[in-house]
């Protein structure tokens, strides 16, 4: 009985064994390519800060508002976020790529398809990025806009254009990356024209008077209207 | 652009039909039709009068104009002139219109203007603003003669105006100008001024024209480097300024062909005014014209809600721009009641010369820095309106005297802002 459960456990030792040693080279393989990889990540992370400090990417971010949100969000700067990103992208790509090396059934399929969504993640973030400094443009001229002309809810106007702006790029970039397509349609069709029906009561039945004082304004003619704009700057 | 794709064929055609000239007056229309054929006879009129004996030619460049205005400078005839004169010229006055672009752009105008005063060899180019109603003939003398008889390179005019006009002149262009430049000259922004051959070929050969800033304010840009070029300065009276159409109203627009283009202008002139140390009078030709007061008819409870309103609604934009300091002071100004609202000189100096900077290191959208501007100059116009209600027109030239002084106090402020800050 006692001999017999020895061999076993010998056996089952013996069994451990040589699945350690089959795995082994694989395992070593993979801490290299995971700590060069580190290495490498850490060395992009490093050139991608120093280049976009180079290119004072910080004030085209605080430009198109995206410093403001991630203060809010006490995140680290854009830069620093950016950098981080990629240092993490490369590692997790390394970290893939070293597990392929222990020939783990199906996990090449995820890793393959990992390196096939980075073109979509990338496009995603540029949309992103783009599409919060055109937000932030068309905001701001907005609002200028508005101020200048003296209309009274330009604060309004501005962020319900980046409101919007923001609302369509949102829309790309998950479109982009695949996520939940038909949902995200239908909700920013839902939300698009909820905003829009909103917007339609408000100003028909809340803003009356005003649309009447405007358009009297702009095609009356009124000598009120003269009265008002007699400053010759030159 | 070289002179061959900025002039058509057809308008270099015509141009080699006119020949050389002596004098050539410059016209950049758009939809004048109102009052081009006054301007147009008061030149010929002009021209009969003072300059008998030479050539010249009236060159209009037009921004498309849908109400006849070309067919109005080319078809104005000369005979009720000489009838009235009884005075004959003894050259032919030509009057060729061109149509540089289907939209009005001074830039295009200007150069348009100086590369046919180039190809034609004219000693003396003469623009003159389409909607100056109060133009005489003897303004095209006044203006000329200094470069014909004393070989002055750049002539500007010196305007009368009623008190409350020309605001943006009396509290922005002119003390920054003179504060930054160290030159006396009245008018940074003339719509009607003369330049001399030497200069006008220096100005085209100039690399600014790609520029949106240049474009839309070329005049800035000309007086700037009349300045900074070490070009013979001159300054004549004209008398009374008018104001024709109203785009002479919209505030953003002047701020954009003025302001805009003097900040762009202080961006490539550093070198030399940052080395200006005293200011430089210009000799200039005085006059006098009675002026016959307006009712004023500004509102100043508007001017004050939209300062106001500016101050409260713009301020992630003022963040940028201003420091906290300048930022504290103007909202403190803007809970100010009626008549205690003041926009003190030593603040807008400041204000100005923030933006100024801003605009420098481009903290934001240049043009969006322009426009921000928009509110504060409506308060500073109205506590200029505020502080010289009762002034006589004395009391206004002096308060702009001490304007002007303000800001050159606080010139090395600028110098520090714009060296240093972020």
């Amino acid at each position: 009985m006692r001999d017999i459960i020895v061999t076993e456990l010998t056996q089952g030792l013996q069994g451990i064994a040589r699945a350690f040693a089959h795995y082994l080279p694989g395992l070593i393989v993979m801490l290299i390519v995971v700590l060069v990889g580190w290495v490498i990540a850490y060395l992009l992370k490093v050139i991608v800060r120093y280049v976009l400090r180079l290119t004072k990417f910080s004030k085209l971010s605080e430009n198109a508002g995206a410093t403001e949100l991630l203060k809010q969000a006490a995140l680290p700067s854009s830069t620093e976020l950016v950098s981080r990103f990629v240092f993490w992208v490369a590692w997790v790509g390394f970290i893939l790529i070293g597990a392929d090396a222990l020939g783990i059934v199906g996990l090449q399929e995820y890793t393959s398809r990992f390196f096939l969504f980075l073109p979509r993640l990338f496009v995603a973030i540029v949309i992103l990025f783009f599409g919060l400094l055109a937000a932030s443009f068309f905001s701001r001229a907005v609002l200028l806009a508005a101020v200048n002309a003296n209309l009274r809810p330009s604060k309004l106007l501005s962020y319900s254009v980046r409101f919007i702006i923001s609302l369509f790029t949102l829309a790309m970039a998950f479109e982009v990356l695949g996520v939940a397509e038909g949902t995200l349609l239908i909700a920013f069709g839902a939300a698009f024209g909820a905003l829009m029906l909103a917007l339609a009561i408000a100003f028909g039945l809340g803003g009356q008077d005003m649309a009447r004082e405007f358009l009297e304004r702009r095609f009356a003619r009124n000598r009120r209207d003269e009265k008002e704009d007699e400053l010759f700057p030159l | 652009m070289p002179e061959e794709t900025l002039l058509s064929d057809e308008f270099v055609r015509q141009l080699i039909n006119v020949g050389e000239v002596d004098i050539l007056i410059g016209l950049p229309t758009y939809n004048n039709a109102r009052t081009i054929q006054q301007v147009t006879r008061a030149i010929q009129a002009g021209i009969l009068k003072c300059f008998p004996r030479e050539r010249a030619v009236i060159i209009n460049a037009d921004g498309g104009s849908q109400d006849g205005t070309p067919q109005m400078v080319t078809g104005a005839s000369i005979d009720d002139i000489w009838s009235a004169s009884k005075v004959y010229a003894l050259r032919t006055l030509h009057a060729v219109s061109t149509q540089y672009a289907k939209v009005p752009e001074p830039g295009r105008a200007l150069r348009t203007i100086l590369a046919a005063a180039d190809l034609l060899r004219a000693r003396a180019t003469v623009m003159i603003s389409p909607d100056e109603a109060t133009i005489e003939p003897d303004w095209l003398q006044r203006l000329v003669k200094p470069i014909y008889n004393d070989n002055f390179d750049f002539v500007s005019p010196i305007y009368r105006r009623q008190r409350f006009e020309g605001v943006l002149m009396r509290n922005l262009l002119y003390p920054m100008t003179r504060a930054i430049y160290g030159c006396d000259l009245h008018e940074p922004f003339a719509s009607e001024f003369a330049i001399s051959s030497r200069f006008a070929g220096d100005f085209l050969n100039q690399d600014i024209w790609g520029d949106e800033w240049a474009r839309v304010g070329p005049e800035m840009c000309l007086t700037i480097s009349a300045i900074t070029g070490k070009y013979r300065l001159y300054q004549v009276f004209l008398g009374m300024k008018a104001h024709g159409n109203r785009t002479a109203r919209d505030l953003v627009f002047a701020l954009r062909r003025t302001v805009g283009s003097l900040f762009f202008c202080l961006d490539r002139t550093f070198p030399s005014w940052s080395a200006v140390t005293s200011l430089q009078s210009v000799p200039s030709a005085n006059g006098h014209c009675e002026v016959k007061p307006e009712a004023v008819k500004v509102n100043r409870k508007r001017l004050r809600e939209m300062f106001v309103h500016g101050v409260s609604e713009l301020q992630p934009v003022f963040r940028s721009i201003l420091t906290p300091g300048t930022l504290g002071e103007l909202q403190n100004i803007a809970s100010l009641d009626g008549d205690q609202f003041r926009y003190p000189p030593d603040l807008w100096a400041k204000t100005v010369f923030e933006f100024a900077s801003s605009f420098h290191k481009s903290v934001i959208n240049r043009d969006h820095i322009i426009q921000a501007l928009g509110p504060l100059f409506r308060g500073r116009a109205l506590s200029f309106l505020l502080e010289n209600r009762d002034a006589t027109e004395d009391q206004v030239e002096h308060s702009v005297e001490a304007l002007c002084q303000e800001f050159e106090h606080t010139r090395p402020y600028f110098l520090e802002v714009w060296n240093h800050r972020k």
